[in-house]
């Protein structure tokens, strides 16, 4: 009985190797966010408003081949004059140890509710956007990308 | 691994009245995300850059709260309008309390 127990097949062996060096490889010690905290913040910016879908484009990779630099292209439709344009704009990435990405707040100075930037992704991930307007209506749009090697850590 | 904070911005000098210019921003920043250990296993501080802000002529354009999943070295492009000639400020603020600024005058004609 007890022998059975210490020798292990090759598979066995080769599969539990594998889950050794992936842990020895996650870069952060805490438990990444959970896509409730996403749920939390998206109600603590949209508070009880109507979230749509749409006017949101987010450009992001499918696959991205290293995390910790991960492009991200935003643009909102609006007119961008003073009674109509987008108040602020939102990320969050739920796999990520803390969910928050950036927050952008436009004025009808800006031209266009567009930014381009780099993001870290600790792995595979939804990336949700949230647009406020100033009328008061709120958009979303989500983007999975899937990440090869986890940003944040070394 | 604290070197020297940078910021670069690249826009045109003149444009046209209505012109909607890009600028292009890059500021050299570890972006230390408070997540990472050092060789004794300590956790290495959060120091990341947590603010950016773009005016003109002392009007907001846009500002931007960044958190640490902003990647080192932060780089960011946006659209300014041409309305008129005057200077543009961009400014980063740091967790230390630093803040970097870039101006730039522009001409419009």
């Amino acid at each position: 009985m007890q022998i059975e127990q210490v020798v292990r097949t090759r598979r066995e062996v080769l599969v539990a190797g594998a889950g050794a060096a992936a842990l020895a490889a996650l870069p952060w010690t805490p438990s990444l966010a959970a896509s409730g905290e996403v749920d939390a913040l998206i109600k603590k910016v949209a508070g009880d408003s109507k979230i749509s879908e749409g006017r949101i484009s987010l450009d992001l990779p499918g696959i991205a081949e290293n995390g910790l630099v991960v492009p991200l292209n935003f643009s909102v439709e609006s007119p961008m004059t003073a009674d109509d344009y987008v108040k602020s704009v939102h990320f969050f990435a739920d796999g990520n140890p803390n969910p928050q990405v950036a927050d952008y707040t436009f004025t009808p100075l800006s031209p266009k509710a567009a930014a381009q930037l780099r993001i870290r992704l600790a792995k595979t991930q939804t990336i949700t956007a949230l647009a406020i307007m100033s009328s008061g209506e709120v958009f979303s749009t989500k983007k999975e990308v899937k990440v090869t090697i986890g940003g944040c850590g070394g | 691994m604290t070197s020297k904070v940078t910021p670069r911005v690249r826009m045109p000098a003149t444009a046209k009245t209505g012109e909607i210019i890009e600028v292009k921003t890059l500021i050299s920043h570890e972006m230390e995300s408070g997540q990472r250990k050092d060789a004794a296993g300590k956790i290495i501080p959060r120091h990341i850059i947590n603010k950016f802000t773009a005016t003109f002529n002392g009007q907001e354009i846009l500002s931007a709260d960044w958190h640490p999943a902003i990647s080192a070295n932060p780089y960011q492009s946006f659209s300014v309008r041409a309305t008129q000639s005057g200077k543009f400020v961009f400014s980063w603020f740091d967790d230390d309390g630093s803040v970097y600024t870039s101006e730039h005058q522009i001409t419009v004609s």
